[in-house]
C-alpha cells in the first residue's frame, strides 16, 4: 500500500510539471496566435485561422503522437539519422500548442467583446495603441475570459493523462499499472481522487481571482 | 476674436455613402457652437473627423493654428498627435474606464499621456472633481454612479488634459431629464468660463440659450447657420422649420 501511494505521488509530480509547463507556454503563445488571427494582414490571418481550425479540429492524442514521432521520421528520411524530442518535451510541446489554440479563441472572444468606445476614448485622450491595449483593454479582457479560462484549465488537468500515449509515466499511467499489479481497482479510484483534489485547487484559485476582480462591472 | 477651428469643404463618405457633403464653418476662441439636426445627418461625424476617429474624404481642417488636413492630405504623425491633444471629447455613452476608480479615470491619462507626477495628477483631479461636485465619489467605480455622475466624471477626465476645445457628442442623450439638467448646467458653467466648445445636441432650448452660434444640418449639409435666436426661434429654411415644428409650437 505505501509503495502504491508513493509511486502514484511520483506520477502526480510529473502530471503537475506537465500542467504548469503547458500553461506557462500556452498562455503567451495563445496571445501571439490571437494577434495573428485578428491581424489586418489577410495572409497571416488566413494562415492562423486554418492552423487554429486544424489544432482544434483533430484529437489531442493524435497531436501528441505526431509531435513525438514525426521529427524522428523526417530526420531519418532526410539525414539518415533519427533525431526526436524526448517523451516529456514532446508532451509539453503538443499540449502547449493545443491549449494555445483554445486560449487564442477565448482571448479573441474577450477582446472583441470590449466596446469600441473604450478604444475611442483612449485615442481621444492621447493614449498610444500599446498603452490602450495593455492598460485599458487587457485588464478588462482578463475579467471577461476568466470563467472560460477556468473551464479550459480544469480540462488541462485531466488532459495531462493523455500523455501516456507517448510513454510519459504520469499519474494515470501509474494508476493503471498499479491496478493490474495489485489486481485491484483501488489505485484507479485513488487517481480519481487525486485529479479531483487538483481541480478543486484550480477552481478555488479561479474563484479567488474572480472575486478579486468583482469590484467593477 | 481668433478662429480656433476652421473647417473648409469637409467631405466624408463611407464607401458610396456620402455622410458629409461640403461643409464649412469656424469656431472662434471662447465661442460655443451648437450643432443640431435629425439623427444620421452627420453631426457626430463632424466631431469624429475633428478628433481623428474618422478620416476625412476631402477638405481642410485647421485647429489652433495647426493644419490637421489640407484638401484631404493629412499632416505628419507628430502634428496630428499635437492636434489631438488640443481637443477633448465627451461621449454620449461616457466611455469611462470601468476598471478604474473615478479618481484614476481622471489621473491615468495625466500620468500616461502628459507624464505628470502622481501628486500633480491627483491635485488636478481633486480640483476638477470638486468642480464637478464629485469629491465624495473619488474612490467609487463608474458602475456605482448614476449616468449624470458618470458623465461629469468624463467631463472632468477631458478637462484634466487642459484641451483648447471641448467637444460634446450628444452628452445628454443617454440621460433622463433631471440628469440632463445636471450636465447642461455644467456645460453652462464652462461657457461662462469662456471654454471653447462644440456641442452636438437635441436639447433645443439649451442650444438657443447657451450657444453663440448654431448650425442646423440635414443630409450631410448645413441647411442653416447663424445666431441661435434666428436659426432656432425664427428659421428661414423650410427644412429647419419642419424639424423645429414641435419645439416652436
Amino acid at each position: 500500500m505505501p509503495t502504491m501511494i508513493k509511486s502514484m505521488m511520483e506520477g502526480t509530480v510529473v502530471s503537475i510539471q506537465i500542467f504548469f509547463l503547458t500553461l506557462i507556454f500556452a498562455i503567451p503563445l495563445g496571445l501571439i496566435l490571437t494577434s495573428g488571427r485578428m491581424s489586418k494582414n489577410i495572409v497571416l490571418r488566413t494562415i492562423t485561422k486554418w492552423f487554429l481550425l486544424i489544432i482544434r479540429g483533430t484529437p489531442l492524442m493524435l497531436q501528441l503522437i505526431c509531435v513525438y514521432f514525426i521529427p524522428g521520421m523526417l530526420s531519418a528520411a532526410w539525414f539518415g539519422k533519427s533525431v526526436s524530442l524526448n517523451r516529456f518535451t514532446a508532451a509539453v510541446v503538443a499540449l502547449a500548442i493545443n491549449y494555445a489554440a483554445y486560449f487564442a479563441e477565448t482571448y479573441r472572444g474577450g477582446i472583441e467583446g470590449i466596446p469600441l468606445g473604450q478604444y475611442e476614448a483612449s485615442k481621444v485622450l492621447g493614449y498610444t495603441k500599446a498603452q490602450t491595449f495593455f492598460h485599458i483593454i487587457i485588464p478588462q479582457v482578463i475579467k471577461r475570459i476568466l470563467p472560460a479560462m477556468a473551464n479550459e484549465v480544469i480540462t488541462l488537468v485531466k488532459d495531462t493523462a493523455l500523455v501516456q500515449i507517448i510513454g510519459v509515466i504520469e499519474l494515470m499511467y501509474v494508476a493503471k499499472t498499479q491496478s493490474s499489479a495489485l489486481f485491484s481497482t483501488v489505485p484507479l479510484f485513488v487517481a480519481g481522487i487525486f485529479y479531483f483534489v487538483m481541480n478543486g485547487i484550480v477552481s478555488s484559485c479561479f474563484n479567488y481571482i474572480e472575486k478579486k476582480l468583482a469590484y467593477y462591472k | 476674436m481668433k478662429e480656433i477651428i476652421t473647417v473648409k469643404h469637409l467631405e466624408k463618405s463611407f464607401g458610396v455613402n456620402e455622410i458629409i457633403k461640403d461643409i464649412s464653418f469656424d469656431v472662434k476662441k471662447g465661442e460655443v457652437l451648437g450643432i443640431i439636426g435629425p439623427s444620421g445627418s452627420g453631426k457626430s461625424t463632424i466631431l469624429r473627423c475633428l478628433t481623428q476617429l474618422e478620416k476625412v474624404t476631402n477638405g481642410t481642417i485647421e485647429i489652433c493654428g495647426r493644419t490637421l488636413v489640407q484638401n484631404g492630405v493629412y499632416s505628419s504623425k507628430e502634428e496630428l498627435r499635437n492636434i489631438a491633444l488640443s481637443l477633448g471629447m465627451v461621449f454620449q455613452n461616457f466611455n469611462l474606464f470601468p476598471h478604474y476608480s473615478v479618481l484614476k479615470n481622471v489621473t491615468e491619462p495625466l500620468l500616461r499621456v502628459l507624464k505628470k507626477s502622481k501628486a500633480e495628477a491627483e491635485k488636478t483631479a481633486f480640483e476638477l472633481l470638486e468642480k464637478m461636485n464629485l469629491t465624495g465619489k473619488a474612490n467609487s467605480y463608474p458602475c456605482e454612479l448614476s449616468g449624470g455622475q458618470q458623465q461629469r466624471v468624463s467631463i472632468a477626465r477631458a478637462l484634466a488634459l487642459k484641451p483648447n476645445v471641448l467637444l460634446f457628442d450628444e452628452p445628454t442623450s443617454a440621460l433622463d431629464p433631471e440628469l440632463t439638467g445636471e450636465i447642461l448646467s455644467v456645460i453652462k458653467d464652462l461657457a461662462n468660463e469662456k471654454m471653447t466648445m462644440i456641442v452636438v445636441t437635441h436639447e433645443m432650448s439649451f442650444a438657443r440659450d447657451l450657444c453663440n452660434k448654431v448650425i442646423f444640418m440635414d443630409g450631410g449639409v448645413i441647411v442653416e447657420q447663424g445666431d441661435p435666436n434666428d436659426v432656432i426661434s425664427s428659421p428661414k429654411e423650410e427644412r429647419t422649420k419642419l424639424f423645429l415644428k414641435r419645439f416652436n409650437r
